[in-house]
């Protein structure tokens, strides 16, 4: 359980990271979409350095599955056995469910998954938990309940072919993806 | 202990006065202590059209059970027996033959016939003396008919040769991983492919009548449960649900299917009746129910649930009344399987960093693990209720088809070479 909670914070600090690393790697290049809401803690569009050649569109396009996945998001991860939200899931829950009160066209699907530490009927019936409480916490953010449909892969997808601790942690996990309305 | 009744039903059927003591050494052994010997018995290729394959076929099957040592057809000095001649005992007895099973292939109208006997070479006695008739083609089938007659008689318990097993075979990369619904012979023979591997393919059943299975098809979309008729092909949804289903199992009487649905993430158990199609709910808690299995009479199923806050094993009445706990060890109990023959449950069990293939009674008693390994799972009894398939997967590795006896002493892989798991044994053939 320690171990778990270790790792858990790890995987927070890593995707912080990446987060951040992402916002700074998309900083520099120009953004085509001009309604952009009040961002998190954005700084003003610096100014762009004469660029030689014609800006190329790199950047995700707003409301795009891209743009979901680098400003709240794509999974959340779950202990051993467990499907209640953990609390280093709640911010990315709470960004996804801001992200998509922003375009409430975008229809998801959350996929619960389960490690392969278990077995597979069981497990399937682990990963419909686990989607649901993603689900239910969406909700409760404003999200739609019919924009929103729930699927377990028990442990028959994972993500990570790994068979240590981390390469568990990782595959006990709710995806969402979006499955309609997104750019 | 139903081992005893093995071994002295191989003695009984060998005329336990006429073996001599080193004979009778070999073959009672305290069951526990060591293990048991397998008989010796010789299998001298069949006269006539595919002879020597049909003895060949035999002599794997006996061979696999783990009860029986096929001897080498190297060591036999007596060549060319005829079914209505007496065997030349002491020349069998000289290579320690115990049983010898000779037989012989006719073309009779088109059609295969085969004679066969069984002998014991200690008594000197005729055990058997059958004749099977067939199609050409389906000579593998007579031989498996053969090696039943022959198991039955020399250990009292039915034969399980004369069978097929459904199952998932798997392909691809762990993360793109195929899963799609098979069939082969239980001596891995005659594989075929039953879907198209787009979907996943889980938890295949075999329906009592052994021409009709169910199973769960998964996609990003939802799950389905389907029937799907063996001769014919036909491919049929058991309809619509709520959230997922999963699960699917026969009745005993082939007449209803049981199944799991969740909703809002909450699994419950229900039971369809195939011919009006109304599905009654079985249990209704909060927590995880699922893998129904039923009793063999029909009266009862065990099921997998963690209302007790870890998966363990309940059994309930078919109508969904008086469920109790029946696991109690340290660990995870899923997949519980009830045995043909009434007698046991097996089910999987977690215990730290391992998997185990147990068996305990219908009343949770008498727990025994008959396998440890990284990961097992998705225990399927023979018809006989005494061998258990089940997968096994090495860390990082495929996930392969296993046989182990209900004592835990004959472990061995499965005839079927390729990667396959969730096994379904179907009863035995007509």
């Amino acid at each position: 359980m320690i171990f778990e909670a270790r790792t858990a914070l790890k995987l927070t600090l890593i995707a912080t990271a990446t987060l951040s690393m992402a916002a700074c790697g998309s900083r520099p290049k120009p953004q085509l979409v001009t309604p952009t809401p009040p961002p998190v803690q954005q700084e003003a569009p610096a100014p762009t350095p004469p660029a030689p050649r014609p800006p190329v569109d790199q950047g995700p396009i707003a409301g795009s599955v891209q743009d979901f996945v680098i400003k709240a998001g794509d999974l959340v991860y779950f202990d051993v056995d467990q499907f209640d939200v953990r609390p280093d899931a709640i911010a990315t829950l709470k960004a996804q469910a801001a992200w998509l009160n922003r375009y409430p066209n975008v229809q998801i699907r959350i996929e619960g998954s389960a490690d392969e530490r278990g077995t597979r009927e069981y497990n399937l019936s682990l990963g419909s938990r686990r989607a649901n409480s993603v689900s239910a916490f969406l909700v409760s953010q404003g999200v739609a309940p019919s924009r929103i449909t729930t699927v377990s892969y028990g442990k028959e997808k994972p993500i990570d072919p790994g068979t240590d601790e981390s390469a568990y942690q990782r595959n006990r996990n709710a995806h969402t993806a979006l499955t309609g309305g997104a750019r | 202990m139903r081992l005893t009744r093995l071994i002295l039903a191989l003695c009984l059927a060998l005329g336990g006065m006429a073996l001599t003591t080193t004979a009778r050494a070999e073959i009672e052994v305290d069951v526990n202590k060591g293990d048991v010997k397998p008989l010796p018995i010789a299998i001298p290729a069949f006269g006539g059209d595919r002879g020597a394959e049909i003895a060949q076929v035999i002599s794997s099957n006996l061979e696999r059970s783990g009860l029986f040592v096929p001897l080498d057809p190297k060591s036999f000095t007596e060549q060319n027996l005829e079914v209505a001649v007496q065997p030349q005992f002491p020349l069998w007895k000289a290579i320690n033959a115990q049983a010898l099973v000779n037989g012989q292939v006719t073309m009779d109208g088109g059609r295969l016939r085969v004679d066969f006997r069984l002998w014991d070479v200690f008594s000197q006695q005729q055990l058997l003396g059958l004749q099977f008739t067939s199609t050409p083609e389906n000579w593998r089938r007579i031989a498996h008919k053969i090696s039943d007659a022959v198991y039955e008689r020399l250990t009292g318990e039915k034969g399980y040769f004369d069978t097929r097993v459904v199952f998932v075979a798997e392909s691809g990369g762990r993360l793109n991983r195929t899963k799609t619904l098979a069939i082969m012979d239980q001596d891995g023979a005659n594989p075929s492919y039953l879907t198209d591997g787009k979907a996943i393919i889980m938890s295949p059943r075999f329906s009592s009548n052994s021409q009709e299975i169910t199973f769960m098809s998964l996609r990003p979309e939802g799950s389905s449960i389907y029937l799907f008729n063996l001769e014919t092909a036909r491919r049929e949804s058991l309809g619509e649900f709520p959230g997922m289903v999963f699960a699917p199992r026969f009745s005993p009487d082939g007449r209803k299917v049981a199944f799991a649905v969740e909703r809002s993430g909450n699994s419950d158990i229900y039971l369809m009746d195939l011919q009006s199609r109304k599905a009654q709910r079985l249990t209704s808690d909060p927590a995880i129910d699922t893998s129904p299995s039923f009793s063999p009479d029909g009266g009862r199923l065990v099921f997998n649930s963690d209302r007790g806050g870890q998966p363990q094993l309940y059994v309930m009445n078919s109508d969904g009344s008086g469920a109790a706990r029946i696991s109690f060890g340290s660990g995870r109990y899923t997949s519980p399987v009830w045995s043909p023959s009434g007698d046991f449950i097996a089910f999987t069990k977690q215990t730290g960093n391992s998997f185990h293939i147990g068996v305990m009674r219908p009343d949770g008693s008498d727990e025994r693990l008959l396998t440890t390994s990284y990961l097992d799972d998705s225990p399927t009894w023979a018809p006989n209720g005494r061998v258990l398939m089940f997968s096994r997967e090495t860390p990082g590795g495929p996930s392969r088809l296993w046989t182990v006896d209900v004592t835990g002493r004959i472990l061995r892989p499965a005839p079927y070479p390729g990667s396959g798991s969730d096994p379904a044994w179907s009863p035995l053939l007509n």
